[in-house]
Protein backbone atom coordinates (compact mmCIF):
# COMPACT_ATOMS: atom_id res chain seq x y z
CA UNK A 1 0.00 0.00 0.00
CA UNK A 2 1.35 3.26 -0.91
CA UNK A 3 1.53 6.06 1.70
CA UNK A 4 2.18 8.91 0.08
CA UNK A 5 -1.34 10.40 1.00
CA UNK A 6 -2.44 14.35 1.06
CA UNK A 7 -5.17 13.89 3.46
CA UNK A 8 -7.50 17.47 3.91
CA UNK A 9 -9.29 18.12 7.40
CA UNK A 10 -11.84 20.39 6.51
CA UNK A 11 -15.42 22.03 7.41
CA UNK A 12 -18.21 24.00 6.31
CA UNK A 13 -17.99 26.46 9.59
CA UNK A 14 -14.84 27.25 12.32
CA UNK A 15 -14.85 25.41 15.54
CA UNK A 16 -16.22 22.28 14.91
CA UNK A 17 -12.55 20.32 15.47
CA UNK A 18 -10.73 20.82 12.23
CA UNK A 19 -7.49 21.71 14.35
CA UNK A 20 -8.32 18.68 16.92
CA UNK A 21 -8.25 16.40 14.01
CA UNK A 22 -5.24 17.24 12.00
CA UNK A 23 -2.97 17.23 15.00
CA UNK A 24 -3.85 14.50 16.44
CA UNK A 25 -3.98 12.46 12.73
CA UNK A 26 -0.30 13.91 12.22
CA UNK A 27 0.75 12.50 15.80
CA UNK A 28 -0.59 9.52 14.89
CA UNK A 29 1.05 9.29 11.89
CA UNK A 30 5.08 8.55 12.04
CA UNK A 31 7.52 10.80 9.67
CA UNK A 32 4.68 13.00 8.58
CA UNK A 33 3.78 16.38 7.93
CA UNK A 34 1.08 18.63 8.88
CA UNK A 35 0.65 21.81 7.43
CA UNK A 36 -1.63 24.71 8.70
CA UNK A 37 -3.15 26.30 5.82
CA UNK A 38 -6.08 28.19 7.82
CA UNK A 39 -3.66 31.20 7.67
CA UNK A 40 -6.57 33.76 9.62
CA UNK A 41 -6.06 32.36 12.56
CA UNK A 42 -3.16 29.16 12.36
CA UNK A 43 -3.43 27.22 16.13
CA UNK A 44 -1.28 23.80 14.67
CA UNK A 45 1.46 25.13 16.63
CA UNK A 46 0.17 25.46 19.59
CA UNK A 47 -0.97 21.60 19.86
CA UNK A 48 2.64 20.46 18.00
CA UNK A 49 4.98 23.19 19.48
CA UNK A 50 7.65 22.95 16.58
CA UNK A 51 11.25 24.04 16.75
CA UNK A 52 10.65 26.62 13.95
CA UNK A 53 13.70 26.27 11.50
CA UNK A 54 12.18 28.71 8.14
CA UNK A 55 10.19 31.81 8.32
CA UNK A 56 9.03 33.29 4.97
CA UNK A 57 7.97 36.54 4.11
CA UNK A 58 4.89 36.56 1.32
CA UNK A 59 3.96 38.77 -1.11
CA UNK A 60 1.19 39.78 -2.79
CA UNK A 61 0.25 42.23 -6.07
CA UNK A 62 -2.07 45.11 -5.86
CA UNK A 63 -2.86 48.07 -8.65
CA UNK A 64 -1.22 51.61 -8.73
CA UNK A 65 -2.87 53.98 -11.40
CA UNK A 66 -0.49 56.55 -12.81
CA UNK A 67 -2.37 58.95 -13.08
CA UNK A 68 -0.89 60.68 -16.36
CA UNK A 69 -1.28 57.76 -18.30
CA UNK A 70 -5.03 56.91 -17.33
CA UNK A 71 -7.36 58.42 -19.83
CA UNK A 72 -10.50 57.08 -16.90
CA UNK A 73 -11.93 55.12 -19.77
CA UNK A 74 -13.80 53.18 -17.12
CA UNK A 75 -12.78 49.64 -18.54
CA UNK A 76 -11.33 48.42 -15.51
CA UNK A 77 -13.87 49.51 -13.01
CA UNK A 78 -16.30 47.46 -15.25
CA UNK A 79 -14.12 44.60 -15.27
CA UNK A 80 -13.37 44.14 -12.07
CA UNK A 81 -15.45 41.15 -10.15
CA UNK A 82 -14.77 42.31 -6.82
CA UNK A 83 -15.99 46.35 -6.91
CA UNK A 84 -12.30 47.29 -5.86
CA UNK A 85 -12.10 50.35 -8.53
CA UNK A 86 -14.35 52.95 -8.62
CA UNK A 87 -13.97 56.23 -11.12
CA UNK A 88 -15.62 59.57 -9.68
CA UNK A 89 -14.45 62.25 -12.82
CA UNK A 90 -10.98 61.55 -13.83
CA UNK A 91 -10.02 59.80 -10.23
CA UNK A 92 -9.64 56.19 -9.89
CA UNK A 93 -10.05 55.36 -6.76
CA UNK A 94 -8.47 52.19 -5.28
CA UNK A 95 -10.00 50.05 -2.61
CA UNK A 96 -7.11 47.45 -1.63
CA UNK A 97 -8.70 45.56 1.08
CA UNK A 98 -11.34 44.33 -1.36
CA UNK A 99 -8.93 43.94 -4.19
CA UNK A 100 -8.34 40.30 -4.95
CA UNK A 101 -4.84 40.65 -6.63
CA UNK A 102 -6.21 39.09 -9.46
CA UNK A 103 -4.32 41.76 -11.83
CA UNK A 104 -6.96 41.38 -14.31
CA UNK A 105 -7.56 45.76 -14.58
CA UNK A 106 -3.33 45.96 -15.29
CA UNK A 107 -4.01 43.30 -18.12
CA UNK A 108 -6.34 44.95 -19.66
CA UNK A 109 -5.65 48.97 -19.73
CA UNK A 110 -4.63 49.98 -22.79
CA UNK A 111 -2.94 52.52 -21.80
CA UNK A 112 -0.71 50.53 -19.09
CA UNK A 113 -1.63 52.85 -16.67
CA UNK A 114 -2.34 50.19 -13.47
CA UNK A 115 1.13 48.76 -12.37
CA UNK A 116 0.94 46.09 -10.38
CA UNK A 117 3.39 46.57 -7.08
CA UNK A 118 4.08 43.81 -4.93
CA UNK A 119 3.47 44.31 -0.72
CA UNK A 120 3.70 41.94 1.96
CA UNK A 121 0.44 40.17 3.28
CA UNK A 122 1.79 37.25 5.75
CA UNK A 123 4.37 34.68 6.54
CA UNK A 124 5.09 31.26 5.94
CA UNK A 125 6.97 29.15 8.96
CA UNK A 126 8.88 25.77 8.19
CA UNK A 127 9.66 23.65 11.56
CA UNK A 128 9.87 20.09 12.71
CA UNK A 129 7.59 18.54 15.59
CA UNK A 130 9.52 15.01 17.15
CA UNK A 131 9.31 12.91 13.99
CA UNK A 132 6.54 15.48 11.98
CA UNK A 133 7.55 18.25 9.31
CA UNK A 134 5.76 21.35 10.38
CA UNK A 135 4.45 24.22 7.89
CA UNK A 136 2.11 26.76 8.92
CA UNK A 137 1.01 30.43 7.18
CA UNK A 138 -0.55 33.41 8.66
CA UNK A 139 -1.84 36.06 6.80
CA UNK A 140 -1.60 40.05 8.40
CA UNK A 141 -4.22 41.58 10.14
CA UNK A 142 -6.63 43.42 7.38
CA UNK A 143 -5.74 41.35 4.35
CA UNK A 144 -8.31 39.88 2.24
CA UNK A 145 -6.74 37.16 0.61
CA UNK A 146 -4.43 34.67 2.15
CA UNK A 147 -4.30 32.52 -1.66
CA UNK A 148 -0.79 33.63 -1.97
CA UNK A 149 0.86 32.31 1.72
CA UNK A 150 -1.72 28.76 0.91
CA UNK A 151 -0.01 28.52 -2.61
CA UNK A 152 3.50 28.96 -1.03
CA UNK A 153 2.43 26.06 1.92
CA UNK A 154 1.59 23.37 -1.03
CA UNK A 155 4.41 24.30 -3.23
CA UNK A 156 6.68 21.54 -2.29
CA UNK A 157 5.70 18.18 -2.50
CA UNK A 158 6.34 15.59 0.58
CA UNK A 159 7.23 11.97 1.29
CA UNK A 160 4.84 10.12 3.39
CA UNK A 161 1.12 11.10 4.85
CA UNK A 162 0.47 14.76 4.50
CA UNK A 163 -2.52 16.20 7.01
CA UNK A 164 -3.97 19.53 5.74
CA UNK A 165 -5.19 21.40 8.49
CA UNK A 166 -8.10 23.34 6.12
CA UNK A 167 -9.47 26.54 6.58
CA UNK A 168 -13.02 27.13 7.46
CA UNK A 169 -15.84 27.83 4.83
CA UNK A 170 -16.00 26.49 0.95
CA UNK A 171 -14.57 29.49 -0.40
CA UNK A 172 -11.11 30.30 -2.45
CA UNK A 173 -8.93 29.37 0.35
CA UNK A 174 -10.69 25.97 0.65
CA UNK A 175 -10.61 25.68 -3.07
CA UNK A 176 -6.84 26.56 -2.87
CA UNK A 177 -6.09 23.85 0.21
CA UNK A 178 -7.80 21.01 -1.24
CA UNK A 179 -6.46 21.71 -4.73
CA UNK A 180 -4.12 18.82 -4.51
CA UNK A 181 -5.64 16.64 -1.54
CA UNK A 182 -6.08 13.09 -2.48
CA UNK A 183 -8.86 12.45 0.13
CA UNK A 184 -10.99 15.12 2.23
CA UNK A 185 -12.23 14.64 5.62
CA UNK A 186 -14.71 16.25 6.51
CA UNK A 187 -15.80 16.95 10.36
CA UNK A 188 -19.42 18.04 11.16
CA UNK A 189 -20.89 19.27 13.99
CA UNK A 190 -24.44 17.94 15.49
CA UNK A 191 -26.43 20.71 14.87
CA UNK A 192 -28.33 22.13 11.69
CA UNK A 193 -26.36 24.85 11.24
CA UNK A 194 -23.01 22.09 10.98
CA UNK A 195 -24.84 20.27 8.43
CA UNK A 196 -25.57 23.13 6.42
CA UNK A 197 -22.11 24.00 6.09
CA UNK A 198 -21.16 20.23 5.77
CA UNK A 199 -23.29 20.27 2.70
CA UNK A 200 -21.69 23.10 1.77
CA UNK A 201 -18.18 21.48 1.55
CA UNK A 202 -19.80 18.54 0.53
CA UNK A 203 -20.63 20.23 -3.04
CA UNK A 204 -17.24 21.59 -3.05
CA UNK A 205 -15.82 18.36 -2.61
CA UNK A 206 -18.08 16.93 -5.40
CA UNK A 207 -17.37 19.67 -7.61
CA UNK A 208 -13.85 19.06 -7.65
CA UNK A 209 -14.01 15.87 -7.80
CA UNK A 210 -12.11 14.62 -4.81
CA UNK A 211 -12.82 11.71 -2.51
CA UNK A 212 -14.38 12.16 0.95
CA UNK A 213 -16.10 10.92 4.30
CA UNK A 214 -17.05 12.33 7.49
CA UNK A 215 -15.84 12.47 10.77
CA UNK A 216 -18.50 13.44 13.02
CA UNK A 217 -17.55 15.51 16.29
CA UNK A 218 -19.60 16.30 19.60
CA UNK A 219 -22.05 13.68 19.23
CA UNK A 220 -24.42 13.76 21.53
CA UNK A 221 -27.54 11.57 22.37
CA UNK A 222 -30.39 12.74 20.29
CA UNK A 223 -31.07 13.94 16.46
CA UNK A 224 -27.61 14.70 14.76
CA UNK A 225 -28.46 16.90 11.37
CA UNK A 226 -24.80 16.11 10.16
CA UNK A 227 -25.10 12.17 10.20
CA UNK A 228 -29.00 12.22 8.70
CA UNK A 229 -26.92 14.52 5.75
CA UNK A 230 -23.85 11.85 5.54
CA UNK A 231 -26.74 9.19 5.67
CA UNK A 232 -29.56 10.68 2.72
CA UNK A 233 -25.88 11.70 0.74
CA UNK A 234 -24.62 7.88 1.14
CA UNK A 235 -21.10 9.81 2.45
CA UNK A 236 -18.72 7.05 4.60
CA UNK A 237 -18.85 8.12 8.13
CA UNK A 238 -15.30 7.16 9.20
CA UNK A 239 -15.60 7.94 13.25
CA UNK A 240 -17.73 9.56 15.63
CA UNK A 241 -16.18 11.85 18.23
CA UNK A 242 -18.51 12.18 21.49
CA UNK A 243 -18.51 15.36 22.73
CA UNK A 244 -16.67 14.89 26.13
CA UNK A 245 -15.70 18.37 28.75
CA UNK A 246 -12.28 16.46 29.44
CA UNK A 247 -11.23 16.70 25.53
CA UNK A 248 -11.84 20.34 25.37
CA UNK A 249 -10.01 20.64 28.45
CA UNK A 250 -7.08 18.95 26.86
CA UNK A 251 -7.61 21.19 23.63
CA UNK A 252 -8.00 24.35 25.97
CA UNK A 253 -4.75 23.70 27.60
CA UNK A 254 -3.06 22.92 24.16
CA UNK A 255 -2.14 18.99 24.54
CA UNK A 256 -2.55 16.33 22.33
CA UNK A 257 -5.57 14.17 23.00
CA UNK A 258 -3.84 11.21 21.36
CA UNK A 259 -0.55 12.10 23.97
CA UNK A 260 -2.97 12.23 26.91
CA UNK A 261 -5.16 9.87 26.87
CA UNK A 262 -5.23 6.15 25.62
CA UNK A 263 -8.69 6.39 24.26
CA UNK A 264 -8.07 8.89 22.26
CA UNK A 265 -4.36 7.48 21.17
CA UNK A 266 -6.47 4.76 19.94
CA UNK A 267 -9.34 6.83 18.35
CA UNK A 268 -7.12 8.28 16.48
CA UNK A 269 -4.52 5.89 15.16
CA UNK A 270 -7.71 3.96 13.77
CA UNK A 271 -9.21 7.37 12.29
CA UNK A 272 -5.94 7.38 10.30
CA UNK A 273 -5.87 4.05 9.24
CA UNK A 274 -9.61 4.76 8.20
CA UNK A 275 -8.52 7.61 6.08
CA UNK A 276 -5.80 5.77 4.35
CA UNK A 277 -8.13 2.78 3.83
CA UNK A 278 -10.70 4.91 2.57
CA UNK A 279 -8.86 7.04 0.04
CA UNK A 280 -7.31 3.86 -0.94
CA UNK A 281 -10.76 1.95 -1.90
CA UNK A 282 -11.70 4.56 -3.78
CA UNK A 283 -8.38 4.93 -5.93
CA UNK A 284 -9.50 1.77 -7.27
CA UNK A 285 -12.06 2.74 -9.68
CA UNK B 1 -30.79 69.61 -6.41
CA UNK B 2 -30.98 65.49 -6.91
CA UNK B 3 -31.12 63.77 -4.25
CA UNK B 4 -30.87 59.87 -3.86
CA UNK B 5 -32.02 57.73 -0.72
CA UNK B 6 -31.82 53.78 -0.43
CA UNK B 7 -35.35 52.40 -0.50
CA UNK B 8 -37.08 48.82 0.46
CA UNK B 9 -39.70 49.51 -2.04
CA UNK B 10 -40.60 51.48 -4.91
CA UNK B 11 -42.82 54.14 -3.21
CA UNK B 12 -41.99 57.52 -1.16
CA UNK B 13 -43.82 56.07 1.10
CA UNK B 14 -41.47 52.92 1.77
CA UNK B 15 -39.24 53.13 4.49
CA UNK B 16 -35.30 54.24 3.77
CA UNK B 17 -33.34 51.01 3.91
CA UNK B 18 -31.16 50.55 6.57
CA UNK B 19 -28.53 49.36 4.14
CA UNK B 20 -27.28 51.82 1.93
CA UNK B 21 -24.78 49.44 -0.48
CA UNK B 22 -27.28 46.62 -0.23
CA UNK B 23 -30.31 48.01 -0.83
CA UNK B 24 -32.57 46.54 -3.32
CA UNK B 25 -33.47 50.02 -5.35
CA UNK B 26 -33.15 54.06 -4.86
CA UNK B 27 -35.12 56.59 -4.93
CA UNK B 28 -33.72 59.93 -7.03
CA UNK B 29 -35.52 62.31 -6.23
CA UNK B 30 -35.40 65.79 -8.15
CA UNK B 31 -35.80 68.59 -6.00
CA UNK B 32 -36.86 71.01 -8.91
CA UNK B 33 -38.59 68.99 -10.78
CA UNK B 34 -40.17 67.77 -7.57
CA UNK B 35 -40.82 64.09 -9.27
CA UNK B 36 -38.87 60.61 -7.98
CA UNK B 37 -37.95 57.69 -10.08
CA UNK B 38 -36.64 54.29 -8.44
CA UNK B 39 -33.67 52.49 -9.91
CA UNK B 40 -32.90 49.16 -8.79
CA UNK B 41 -29.76 48.61 -7.50
CA UNK B 42 -27.36 46.53 -9.63
CA UNK B 43 -24.85 46.01 -6.60
CA UNK B 44 -27.36 44.50 -4.15
CA UNK B 45 -26.25 41.09 -4.74
CA UNK B 46 -22.22 41.80 -4.92
CA UNK B 47 -20.25 38.90 -2.99
CA UNK B 48 -18.23 42.05 -2.16
CA UNK B 49 -17.78 45.66 -2.83
CA UNK B 50 -21.37 46.41 -2.69
CA UNK B 51 -21.15 49.84 -1.28
CA UNK B 52 -18.59 50.96 -3.85
CA UNK B 53 -20.40 49.77 -6.69
CA UNK B 54 -23.64 51.02 -5.37
CA UNK B 55 -21.73 54.31 -5.03
CA UNK B 56 -20.10 54.30 -7.82
CA UNK B 57 -23.86 53.57 -9.57
CA UNK B 58 -25.01 56.68 -8.00
CA UNK B 59 -21.95 59.25 -8.75
CA UNK B 60 -22.34 58.17 -12.37
CA UNK B 61 -26.11 59.47 -11.96
CA UNK B 62 -25.35 63.28 -11.13
CA UNK B 63 -26.86 63.21 -7.63
CA UNK B 64 -26.17 66.11 -5.48
CA UNK B 65 -26.76 64.35 -2.34
CA UNK B 66 -27.27 61.15 -0.44
CA UNK B 67 -30.04 60.75 2.67
CA UNK B 68 -28.64 58.20 4.41
CA UNK B 69 -28.86 56.02 8.08
CA UNK B 70 -25.41 54.76 7.84
CA UNK B 71 -22.60 54.36 5.06
CA UNK B 72 -19.60 52.13 4.88
CA UNK B 73 -16.12 53.95 4.89
CA UNK B 74 -15.45 52.63 1.08
CA UNK B 75 -18.55 53.91 -0.42
CA UNK B 76 -18.02 57.24 1.53
CA UNK B 77 -14.78 57.84 0.06
CA UNK B 78 -16.68 57.51 -3.48
CA UNK B 79 -19.27 60.04 -2.92
CA UNK B 80 -17.26 62.42 -1.17
CA UNK B 81 -14.46 62.16 -4.16
CA UNK B 82 -17.67 62.95 -6.55
CA UNK B 83 -18.66 65.68 -4.32
CA UNK B 84 -21.99 64.17 -2.99
CA UNK B 85 -23.62 65.80 0.38
CA UNK B 86 -24.05 62.81 3.29
CA UNK B 87 -27.30 63.51 4.99
CA UNK B 88 -28.40 61.84 7.33
CA UNK B 89 -31.56 59.74 7.65
CA UNK B 90 -34.24 60.44 10.16
CA UNK B 91 -36.62 57.39 11.00
CA UNK B 92 -39.09 58.70 8.85
CA UNK B 93 -41.01 57.65 4.99
CA UNK B 94 -38.66 58.45 1.89
CA UNK B 95 -41.61 61.33 1.66
CA UNK B 96 -41.19 62.74 5.27
CA UNK B 97 -37.43 62.76 4.79
CA UNK B 98 -37.77 64.39 1.27
CA UNK B 99 -40.19 67.25 3.03
CA UNK B 100 -37.71 67.48 6.20
CA UNK B 101 -34.28 67.88 3.45
CA UNK B 102 -36.40 70.97 1.60
CA UNK B 103 -37.05 72.93 5.07
CA UNK B 104 -33.42 72.21 5.65
CA UNK B 105 -33.90 69.92 8.78
CA UNK B 106 -30.91 67.09 7.91
CA UNK B 107 -28.14 66.87 9.03
CA UNK B 108 -24.93 65.53 7.93
CA UNK B 109 -24.03 62.07 8.06
CA UNK B 110 -21.95 61.58 10.92
CA UNK B 111 -22.24 57.77 11.14
CA UNK B 112 -19.41 56.03 8.10
CA UNK B 113 -18.86 52.94 9.41
CA UNK B 114 -15.78 51.05 8.73
CA UNK B 115 -17.68 48.34 6.53
CA UNK B 116 -17.89 44.59 6.31
CA UNK B 117 -15.54 43.45 3.52
CA UNK B 118 -15.43 40.04 3.35
CA UNK B 119 -14.90 39.42 -0.42
CA UNK B 120 -12.88 36.24 -0.29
Amino acid sequence: MATDRIIAVLSGKGGTGKTLVSVNLAACAENATYIDCDTEEPNGHLFLKPTITEQKTIFSEKPVVDQSKCTACGKCVKACAFNALALVGKNLLIFNEVCHSCGLCSAICKQQALVQQQYPIGSVVQGTSKTLQFYSGQMNIGESSAVPIIKELLKKTHEGIVIIDSPPGSGCLVTETIDHADFCLLVAEPTIFGAHNLAMVHELVTLMGKKCAVLLNKTQAGANPSEEYALKHNLKILGSLAYDEHLAQLSSNALLACEEEEQYRQFFSNLLKEVLDASDSHTQR
Amino acid sequence: MIVAVPAEKKSLDSAICVSFGRAPFYCIYDTEKENSTFIENSAANSPGGAGIQAAQNLADQHINAVITFRLGDNAAKVLEAAKIELLQALNLSIADNITNLLEDKLVSLSNVHPGYHNGH
